[in-house]
């Protein structure tokens, strides 16, 4: 890719990540909003996050298949438990890269 | 004379204040910044080995700061995708961003435009999830909120900068690197399982992502998933709650 390529796609990335940001505060904090739509937008970000990891951990390719006995996926029963047990982001990750390091050295 | 030093002194009140607020910030980031540090480390070293400088690295970290984003542009660009179908997929990827500013909006009432559209730019799945637990739990100022957005932008920003300077004398695939944004989303997730509800939630919305994802074509499925489980778990919860009500 050619220079002012690479920072044409950077601005537009930026943009479309922004405006998505944005427009819901601009939006919705101007106004009062019904008990159910926030109930309901309280089970968003365990689905979000949730969908994300089953992505992460289960999914391979492309083709894109399910894989629930790859290493990423066996990896993170302990990365799990580690983050219920210590609450702690730098040290998940950093326990997680470390397993999944050990583990492939392993197989 | 009186008035100027009553100015003086209130001024220098407000600043206090806000001085707390951002070392209340800071205190609250910091696991978000130490997560971070790991994160932004193995993304500029993936960066790096797909042919980015340490001008793009920024610029990237900077304008978009969304980390699960670049980390999917840079594979893309490692495969020589086309830039429309990467600005595409970075947009589908970060569209979860609306869920949640519309989450955060609940506790931003009647905010001012330009105080919204600072704090639009900081919220990514790791600002959110600690805003929206402090919001919760009250007394969260929307200065303290904005504090927890740009410290962990400026420790996304610099480490992600580090890790491309790194990169040159790291080789690929070394150290884990591959599997920081897996358990920085398995940690998130784990906030978030506050109860019964929640992981019932989870469990839907996971399954949900692997049916979509065999079945639909594209990057959409983790936004159908996480839309399709937080109204399947949303009924559940009305559900539990009418029948509570009714032996009540």
């Amino acid at each position: 890719m050619l220079k002012t390529e690479y920072i044409l796609l950077i601005v537009g990335m930026g943009l479309v990540t922004y405006i998505p940001r944005y427009l819901p505060l601009f939006i919705l904090a101007q106004r009062n909003l019904p008990r159910w739509f926030i109930e309901w937008l309280d089970m968003i970000p365990v689905a979000i996050l949730s969908a994300l990891v089953f992505s992460e951990i289960f999914l391979s390719g492309p083709p894109r298949h399910l894989d629930m006995l790859q290493i990423k996926s066996l990896v993170a029963i302990p990365t799990f438990l580690i983050a219920l047990k210590t609450k702690s982001l730098g040290g998940t990750v950093i326990s997680g890269m470390i397993l999944f390091w050990m583990a492939g050295k392993i197989s | 004379m009186g008035k100027p030093i009553s100015i003086d002194s209130r001024q220098g009140l407000k600043g206090l204040h806000h001085v707390g607020f951002v070392l209340d910030g800071i205190k609250a980031a910091w696991p978000i910044c130490l997560g971070y540090l790991p994160l932004g480390f193995a993304f500029g070293v993936l960066a790096q080995k797909a042919g980015l400088d340490l001008l793009d690295i920024a610029l990237m970290s900077i304008l978009v700061y969304a980390g699960s984003s670049q980390f999917i542009a840079v594979a893309m660009i490692s495969g020589a995708a086309a830039p429309a179908s990467i600005i595409l997929t970075t947009f589908v990827v970060n569209l979860r961003h609306l869920l949640m500013s519309s989450s955060l909006a609940v506790h931003l009432h009647g905010e001012g435009r330009g105080f919204l559209s600072v704090f639009a730019y900081g919220v990514t799945d790791e600002s959110f999830a600690v805003n929206m637990a402090k919001f919760r739990d009250g007394g969260w100022h929307r200065y303290q909120a904005l504090a927890v957005n740009q410290m962990s932008n400026f420790t996304w920003i610099g480490s992600t900068i580090l890790g491309g300077y790194a990169g040159q004398s790291i080789p690929a695939g070394c150290y884990g690197i591959d599997y920081a944004l897996s358990a920085m989303f398995l940690c998130l997730l784990t906030f978030q399982l506050k109860g019964r509800q929640y992981f019932l939630t989870a469990i839907i919305s996971g399954a949900a992502t692997i049916g979509f994802a065999l079945v639909v074509p594209g990057n959409g499925f983790v936004i159908m998933a996480s839309l399709f489980g937080a109204t399947a778990g949303f009924a559940l919860k009305r559900y539990a709650q009418r029948k509570r009500g009714s032996y009540a």
